[in-house]
């Protein structure tokens, strides 16, 4: 760990000027950010704390959504009356992730801005693009089992790790983002995190001074709600695949679908034509195959991480076999 | 007064079970649990210590090559650093365990990527890590080298080799055969408490307080390695946040700490990060283990061949002891056991809980389950069929042999069905639900000791000596020994371990820390205990002590008169080592779900039962029991050091990347306690338990994903790709 200033920010417009300079970052919860700053992968000159600028409030928005504010932690989220009646995919990503501890610290927008859990990113004595532009990619060639099968580039085959923001995905939430001027912009989660392309050092569409505010989620969909997490051990473990689903069946065929991914690539992966497949049609194992054509058309493994193409496949089978369940 | 006693004939005199205490064997909660759970337990690193300098180790980015200069003045322009330690006494690897002298040194010479070469000290931790991490080291570096075993001819370990008989013709002639190769993946060994060492030098002794598991040989390693004499130097371990073998010997921040404190006349702490801890420490070798059994029509076992694959860095000795209980374990008299040892450069391999066992059984009992399945026998009657009555290979009779008994009892409480084995017979929802077994075995250890106890005037009692607990319950089951012997609550016993300067206990390793050290007490109070019978004019057969009285008549403070009584006892296990074979056994049997879609395997429960000689004390070798399965569930599921195929560094460091079980993973063990006494094992009638509840409890949960979804996998850990690309349609 690098000495470091730190100065505690008293508003998101405070926030914001101090992180201009690039040396300079924001710290939330800390769950993620100062673990990386021990090894050295992080090493801001300033830490600006966000954990009095407010903005930890989850209130309800006039649509009929609710808005969660970004230092909401991700417990008082998963046990909010709200989320947990109306958008349980949400609480269930939530409580899927990590442990109670960390849940308890963590923040929605540092939940959201976590970096990624590759081996060769986390070590500074290998060469990782996204943490050293230009050193190259450790995990081509090396350990790379946890790795993306789906917009990977020749710089980066890194996944985003979070459950939360899936789950965010698939309903369609929006992220409200704050400048140090006192403007604000609003990106749909889904369009948040980017590829990695050439320039795998950046992981969102933030610049630098953008502080995130709050997620807003649109008005409750009707439908079943479903998320589920395939991991080696049953808890403190990233997701290997994840998908998260809002589905609704009414007389037999499929009215709503909205589908995401995780573990699959470095943003939550939704691709609109599986809405467009399977919407209107009976639910059957053909046609989530089909679905899974479609998500794994241009699918391709880095060899460890081979065995999620067909596990992608197979957890779409398992939604299926879910909505099908609850249909009956 | 020392008393030697060399242990040649079995033990058959059960004095500890006509003596009146009755605290012997009996579930005490350990006795230093208050201290730890309130934190007043000092570990290595949290001795307070006045002008301590923190010491963070420099390691080393290549994988074979040569250190050519380490900018010592870039460094030592960094704020708060005070010294960089370049020294060829530093160590770069790890002791294995009894060693008993220094490892490697000379660190300018790189083995393995994150090899120790330097040490930074800095006013404070934060410091000299930075500055650890900055410091420019130039290499000469080497090159590919071999990393992975495929890439180098392996050499037989001969003296291992077993060859009699014709397995090759037992195979063709068998009625039932089996061939089968399995692999198992690197494990580590990395505790909860990280490596750790402060060392104090006060211009004649050095005094380092470390996290060891076995001071007896680490103060020899330590002496040797930095060039003063044993007697110069004093080892403190107190309280031992676990080992599992990475602790047995000496590793880098002891010495490095040490020769720091010496050069710079001022205490230095050296606190391995997690990282460092694992890619540093030892590794528990990958293996590839080939399985070949013949039986005849009754699956009784004509031919047995175990062939195992383990790796090591060039230089070192230790491979990874895969075919221990393949040697004794099952009858066949044509036998073929062949160890290979590949030279490559990963981390240091060495032994990590159960060495041997740990891996060798889970194979042996995998290829077991399916002789069980060709031959259409209960897997449980399998092995009962194939009990061998003496050791097949050496001839000797058991000291005990309790494994029928653990199946039975096993099969009895964990409702085991001896009916059909088809697979996948059972579903509820997306889960394929089976059952699956295997056998425990887990040789027996045990090791010269010596301990002082002196039954004080005050009639309480005082036990020292340099043996450890590493987290097992050696402090209580110490305390248990004595109380029983002395008649005392074991509330008036103080058990000093853990500290040089006292009597050379066994150290803990190879789960013979208990029946030793237990040995050595136990001559001890003999001792003490003739004495008191001579006070009294009686004989020590007619002494009886209870709650600190002598019969029904006087206190031992009234006996004792105001003077101690000390007596050292010096335990040696002789001829018994010799005429017997010895070890604990056991049988496994789990329950797990499988799931349809996505492979993923949950177990629903788990049952152990084991025979290891007499029980010191019911609830902290139950605990041991429970810690085995644990890793064995860890083991058959998640666990697995992954190493760069170019490299061969280490990439998953720390416990948030290498996974062992959560609490989730880990249902309501039961654990069935098979009291027996085991007169040839060691004087106490005790054999080892902190190993065998992990020697084949993966195979039991292997058996079971077989049995529930119809997967038969070679390869652990059985990940959910594995289970997939294995499991039916
Ligand atoms: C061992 C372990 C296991 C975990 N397992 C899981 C898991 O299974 N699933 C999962 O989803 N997560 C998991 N996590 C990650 C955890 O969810 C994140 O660490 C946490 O959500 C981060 O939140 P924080 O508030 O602590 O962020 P911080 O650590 O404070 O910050 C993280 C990043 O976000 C930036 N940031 C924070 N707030 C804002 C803001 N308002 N605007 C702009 N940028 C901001 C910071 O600058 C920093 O770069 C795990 C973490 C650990 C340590
Ligand atoms: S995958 Fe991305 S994060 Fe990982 S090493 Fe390559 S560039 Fe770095």
């Amino acid at each position: 760990m690098r000495a470091f200033d730190y100065r505690r920010a008293h508003s998101p417009e405070d926030a914001a000027r101090l992180t201009q300079a690039p040396e300079a970052m924001l710290i939330a919860g800390g769950t993620n950010l100062l673990d990386l700053m021990k090894l050295q992968v992080e090493t801001p000159e300033l830490l600006a704390d966000i954990g009095r600028i407010g903005f930890a409030e989850i209130i309800d928005t006039d649509d009929g959504g609710l808005s969660i504010g970004a230092l909401a932690t991700n417990t008082a989220v998963a046990i909010h009356p709200r989320v947990r009646r109306d958008y349980p995919v949400l609480a269930r990503a939530i409580l899927a992730g990590a442990t109670q501890q960390l849940r308890n610290r963590a923040t929605t927008g540092g939940n959201l801005c976590q970096r990624t859990r590759c081996f060769y990113f986390t070590d500074i004595d290998q060469p990782c693009n996204k943490r050293e532009p230009g050193s190259g990619c450790g995990a081509i060639g090396g350990v790379n089992k946890l790795h993306a099968v789906l917009g990977a580039s020749d710089h980066c085959i890194a996944t985003y790790p979070g459950d939360m923001a899936v789950a965010m995905a698939a309903l369609d939430a929006r992220v409200i983002i704050g400048a140090a001027d006192g403007q604000q912009r609003s990106v749909p989660v889904r369009d948040f995190h980017r590829l990695p392309g050439d320039t795998p050092w950046r992981d969102n569409v933030l610049d630098p001074g953008e502080v995130i505010l709050a997620v807003e989620l649109p008005a409750p969909l009707e439908g079943m709600q479903i998320y589920r997490k395939v991991r080696e051990r049953s808890s403190y473990a990233f997701a290997l695949v994840s998908i998260a689903a809002v589905i609704a069946v009414e007389n037999g065929a499929i009215t709503r679908a909205e589908l995401a991914f995780g573990g699959l690539a470095h943003k939550p992966w939704h691709d609109p034509r599986i809405s467009e497949l399977l919407v209107g049609s009976a639910p059957s194992a053909e046609l989530f195959d089909r679905a899974a054509d479609l998500l794994l058309e241009s699918a391709e493994g880095q060899g460890d991480n081979d065995f999620k193409i067909p596990l992608a496949r197979r957890a779409l089978h398992a939604v299926l076999a879910q909505v099908m369940e609850q249909a009956a | 007064m020392t008393v030697h006693f060399k242990q040649d004939q079995p033990a058959t005199d059960n004095r500890l079970d006509t003596m009146a205490q009755g605290v012997i064997g009996k579930p005490l909660p350990r006795i230093e649990g208050l201290a730890k759970v309130t934190g007043t337990a000092p570990y290595a690193a949290e001795y307070v210590c006045e002008n301590c300098a923190e010491g963070v180790l420099v390691t080393a980015t290549i994988t074979r090559g040569t250190v050519v200069r380490v900018d010592i003045d870039g460094a030592m322009r960094m704020p708060g650093v005070v010294a960089v330690i370049e020294d060829d006494r530093l160590i770069a690897r790890p002791a294995q365990g009894t060693a008993n002298e220094a490892p490697k040194q000379q660190p300018r010479t790189v083995c393995y990527w994150g090899q120790p070469i330097a040490l930074v000290v800095a006013e404070t931790f934060e410091q000299a890590r930075d500055a650890a991490r900055r410091i420019a080291v130039e290499y000469r570096d080497d090159g590919d080298v071999a990393v992975t075993p495929a890439e180098v001819a392996a050499e037989e370990q001969e003296d291992e080799t077993v060859r009699e008989g014709n397995l090759d013709k037992a195979m063709a002639d068998a009625a039932f055969a089996v061939d089968a190769t399995y692999t198992t993946q690197g494990h580590a060994s990395a505790a909860m408490e990280p490596h750790a060492a402060m060392a104090q030098w006060d211009g004649r002794t050095l005094t380092v307080h470390a996290s060891l598991q076995m001071l007896n040989y680490n103060i020899c390693e330590l002496a040797d390695a930095i060039g003063i004499g044993a007697e110069n130097i004093r080892l403190i371990s107190r309280f031992v946040g676990g080992g599992f073998g990475s602790k047995l010997g000496i590793s880098e921040e002891v010495v490095a700490a040490s020769l720091a404190a010496m050069q710079l006349q001022r205490p230095v702490r050296v606190v391995m990060s997690r990282q460092q801890v694992f890619q540093g420490i030892m590794r528990r070798s990958e293996t590839t283990q080939r399985l070949r059994l013949a039986a005849n029509s009754d699956g009784a076992l004509t031919g047995f061949g175990h062939e195992a694959l383990v790796s090591n860095l060039p230089g070192e000795e230790f491979a990874e002891p895969v075919l221990q209980s393949s040697h004794f374990l099952y009858p066949g008299e044509n036998r073929e056991l062949v160890l290979k040892l590949a030279r490559i450069h990963r981390m240091t391999a060495g032994s990590v809980r159960a060495p041997g066992e740990a891996v060798g059984m889970p194979a042996l009992e995998a290829a077991m389950d399916i002789l069980a399945e060709k031959a259409g026998i209960d897997p449980v009657e399998l092995r009962l069929r194939n009990i061998p009555d003496k050791d097949p290979e050496r001839g000797l009779p058991f000291s005990s042999h309790k494994l029928a008994e653990c199946l039975r009892q096993g099969a009895e409480a964990f409702g085991w069905d001896h009916g059909s084995r088809l697979a996948r017979q059972r579903r509820e929802g997306e889960w394929w639900i089976g059952t699956g077994m295997a056998s425990a075995a887990r040789v027996h250890n045990v090791a010269e000791a010596k301990a002082r106890v002196t039954l004080k005037a005050d009639g309480t009692a005082v036990v020292e000596t340099d043996m450890t607990d590493i987290g097992t319950g050696t402090y209580t089951v110490v305390a248990q020994i004595v109380g029983e012997m002395l008649g005392l609550r074991p509330e008036r016993i103080l058990v000093d371990l853990g500290d040089t300067r006292h009597p050379r206990g066994p150290g803990s390793g190879g789960s013979w820390g208990a029946a030793s050290i237990g040995s050595a007490v136990y001559v001890a109070c003999m001792a003490i205990r003739e004495k008191l019978a001579a006070q009294l004019g009686t004989d020590e057969s007619q002494l009886r002590l209870s709650d600190g009285k002598a019969g029904d008549g006087q206190t031992l403070v009234e006996l004792l008169d105001g003077s101690d009584i000390a007596q050292t006892g010096h335990y040696e296990p002789g001829r018994i080592k010799d005429d017997f074979a010895a070890s604990g056994f056991g049988a496994f049997f789990a329950q797990v779900r499988v799931n349809h879609y996505t492979g993923e395997t949950r177990v629903d429960r788990m049952l152990g039962a084991f025979g290891f000689g007499r029980v010191l004390n019911a609830k902290t070798a139950r605990s041991q029991c429970l810690g085995g399965i644990t890793w064995s569930i860890g083991m058959a599921l998640t666990e697995a050091l992954e190493f760069d195929p170019r490299d061969g560094h280490l990439v998953n460091r720390d416990l948030a990347e290498y996974h062992v079980p959560v609490h989730r993973d880990v249902p309501d063990l039961d654990v069935i306690l098979i009291e027996e006494r085991d007169p040839a094992a060691s004087f106490i009638q005790a054999k080892g338990i902190g190993e065998l509840g992990m020697c084949g409890g993966a195979a039991s949960i292997a058996n079971a994903i077989y049995n529930a979804c119809g997967a038969r996998i070679f390869d652990y850990p059985m990940t959910p790709a594995r289970v997939l690309a294995a499991m039916p349609d």
